[in-house]
């Protein structure tokens, strides 16, 4: 039997106890010690969020580490590392629910959720990483008696765009997914002030066979308009580079392996929330090994691009000929940072190759231990792309050194607490499983055609 | 004693299939104005109670609304970058359309999308505060694990006594009267 794969759902359930044990979770459960510690913990990161960003406000950026010639520091490094966490959630929602992988209906909720978080902690760094928030929105088009218009061919008007929608659809498509499931905890709720809200955000759900005919096809269409925009996300922030034309940045690998690494960095992060989560929530009969093993080869597929894109810049750089890219090589290889590109290949190469292992795939641990150090591995790639392009360019005489200050530490750390605060709200208030799509997994379920 | 006027009649089943094959039933007998309600979605369920994808004006809607936004996308673009508001970037021709594509993509997917939900929601008349169906106690589960088919009073073929016959025939578990 070892080499049976596990069920997406552990047999034995109708659908009243699949009903009952997600949505006791939200209902019936008390809130433990662990919640209020993580959750405080967590607080009190976006508290020093907005520390760092008060003080942001009233100093300007000259607090952080950025300088000429490294105008991009911190905020477009987290940017593109948190935006990348969020395509594992509409891949699993969207692309996933085309391809008819039902094991997704376990985990696209959260997954969704961690997307939207994942957006709007991204969303924080380009909304504040001129120190002067209050001047957005001139971003967007709108007749104005300023007389002036944003220019529309650049690469950084296109991301205002291509962010935007992504969060309203990935909002949209989380809500709507949720509306059954509000409905659920409408009728299961005994409290009449809860109740009454879930109610509110149910909108009078009733499961009417021409509403889910209507809600299906509308999911559906949600899902076909999802998968190419989730691919263009990151394809557009990857034009951020590479319509410029600083070494490193003028390539045209990034588009796809910018996505890839971002599928990359997404499936990492839901592996390390869904392992501790069905652990402390005992969901491991909805979140089984399958879950795991699946996602882990995600991992190991989209590594592997992310490596070919390694390969290919080195590559390229070498047989280009061009003197510029060569220095990039070299810089990255044997200049100030390279103990940092060093550490990158490790993290990003070397230590998913573990994941070619059935026990490693299978071993909850160890892949929270992978997942962490492939966050760390992508993190630090943009890093590099960034940080070593823009120090070494074109004239010597305009080189310089970046250093990241307290305050970029601060922000960094901030977006994270926000995120898991966002999280920790997320799995107390709201069923972190879709109910509905577990009933459609049962085998009772199932009706003969006519 | 006032008599409060009949919404339908809901007769409760315990599986999808007991319910698919009681509306296809129920449609055959010459109802037309039923309804079925289960806690999840049965491909099944919309043609049984006469529900045919070409009634399903959802694509439709999200179709405008994705032609829409792509030409909003684009015709705003050229507004703006050839007529209202001319730059010369780098030499590039004011109506530049490679670079206007992207924001033309986004604004189809983005106008797409908002359609497809917000029509959704409209024609299945959501949000709906008060519905008669939520009258019947037991009709709490129909978001858990039961299934209920009802026969509305509006139906021509509509009669207290023998729709309530009828459906007892289809073996419900349940059958409550509906009041509006």
């Amino acid at each position: 039997m070892a080499n049976q794969p596990s069920p997406v759902i552990e047999p034995g359930y109708t659908f009243g106890t699949v009903t009952d044990k997600i949505s006791s979770i939200v209902l019936t459960r008390p809130t433990t010690n662990g919640w209020i510690v993580g959750f405080a913990a967590a607080f009190m990161l976006t508290m020093m969020l907005l520390y760092a960003l008060g003080y942001l406000f009233l100093r300007g950026v000259g607090i952080w580490g950025i300088n000429i010639p490294v105008g991009w520091g911190f905020a477009i490094i987290n940017f593109v590392w948190w935006i990348g966490i969020g395509h594992a959630g509409t891949l699993i929602s969207a692309i996933l629910l085309l391809l008819r992988q039902s094991w997704r209906n376990s985990i696209n909720r959260f997954a969704e959720a961690m997307t939207l978080f994942a957006v709007a902690s991204a969303g924080i760094f380009p909304g504040v990483h001129t120190g002067r928030p209050w001047l957005d929105y001139w971003m967007f088009p709108y007749p104005n008696t300023m007389n002036y218009w944003p220019q529309f061919r650049s690469p950084l008007i296109w991301d205002v765009f291509a962010v935007s929608t992504y969060f309203t659809v990935s909002l949209m498509f989380w809500f709507v997914g949720l509306i059954p499931d509000l409905a659920t905890l409408r009728d299961r709720s005994d409290n009449k002030y809860l109740k009454s809200i879930y109610g509110l955000f149910a909108m009078g759900w009733r499961g009417s066979a021409r509403h889910w005919a209507r809600y299906e096809m509308a999911y559906l269409l949600l899902a076909g308009l999802a998968t190419p925009l989730v691919l263009s996300v990151h394809t557009v922030v990857s034009f951020d580079f590479a319509v410029a034309i600083v070494p490193g940045w003028h390539t045209t690998i990034f588009p796809p392996y910018f996505v890839a690494g971002a599928i990359y960095s997404g499936f990492a992060m839901v592996l390390m929330l869904a392992i501790p989560i069905r652990k402390i929530y005992g969901l491991e009969d909805f979140i089984t090994d399958r879950h795991l093993q699946n996602s882990a080869k995600v991992m190991l597929a989209t590594g592997w691009i992310v490596a070919y894109g390694y390969a290919i810049e080195a590559f390229m750089g070498w047989y280009g000929g061009n003197r510029y890219d060569q220095t990039l090589l070299w810089n990255r290889l044997h200049g100030p940072y390279s103990f940092w590109y060093y550490s990158l290949l490790i993290c990003n190469l070397a230590a998913p190759q573990l994941l070619w292992i059935r026990k490693m795939r299978t071993n909850p641990i160890w892949l929270f231990l992978i997942s962490l150090i492939i966050l760390v591995g992508m993190w630090l790639e943009r890093f590099v792309i960034i940080v070593i392009s823009l120090t070494r360019d074109f004239l010597p005489s305009s080189w310089g050194m970046y250093y990241p200050t307290r305050w970029d530490w601060m922000t960094y750390a901030g977006t994270i607490g926000l995120f898991l605060s966002a999280m920790f709200l997320f799995v107390r208030i709201l069923p972190m499983i879709s109910i509905f799509e577990m009933r459609t997994l049962l085998p009772e379920a199932e009706v003969k055609p006519e | 004693m006032k008599t409060l006027p009949i919404y339908g009649i809901m007769a409760e089943f315990p599986s999808a299939q007991a319910l698919v094959d009681a509306a296809r039933r129920t449609h055959e007998a010459g109802y037309r104005k039923i309804d079925a309600y289960s806690p999840f979605p049965v491909e099944e369920l919309g043609e049984a109670i006469g529900f045919h994808s070409k009634d399903n004006y959802v694509p439709l809607v999200a179709l405008i609304g994705a032609i829409t936004g792509g030409l909003t996308g684009y015709l705003m673009q050229y507004y703006i970058a050839v007529i209202s508001y001319p730059v010369n970037v780098g030499g590039r021709p004011y109506h530049s359309w490679p670079s206007f594509i992207i924001v033309t993509f986004e604004m189809t997917i983005l106008f797409g999308a908002i359609s497809a939900v917000f029509g959704m929601l409209a024609l299945n008349g959501l949000p709906m505060p008060y519905h008669p169906v939520f009258n019947v106690p037991r009709f709490a589960f129909a978001t858990k694990d039961r299934f209920f088919l009802m026969v509305f009073s509006t139906d021509p073929k509509y009669d207290t006594q023998g729709t309530r016959k009828f459906l007892e025939s289809l073996g419900p578990q349940s059958i409550s009267e509906v009041p509006s």
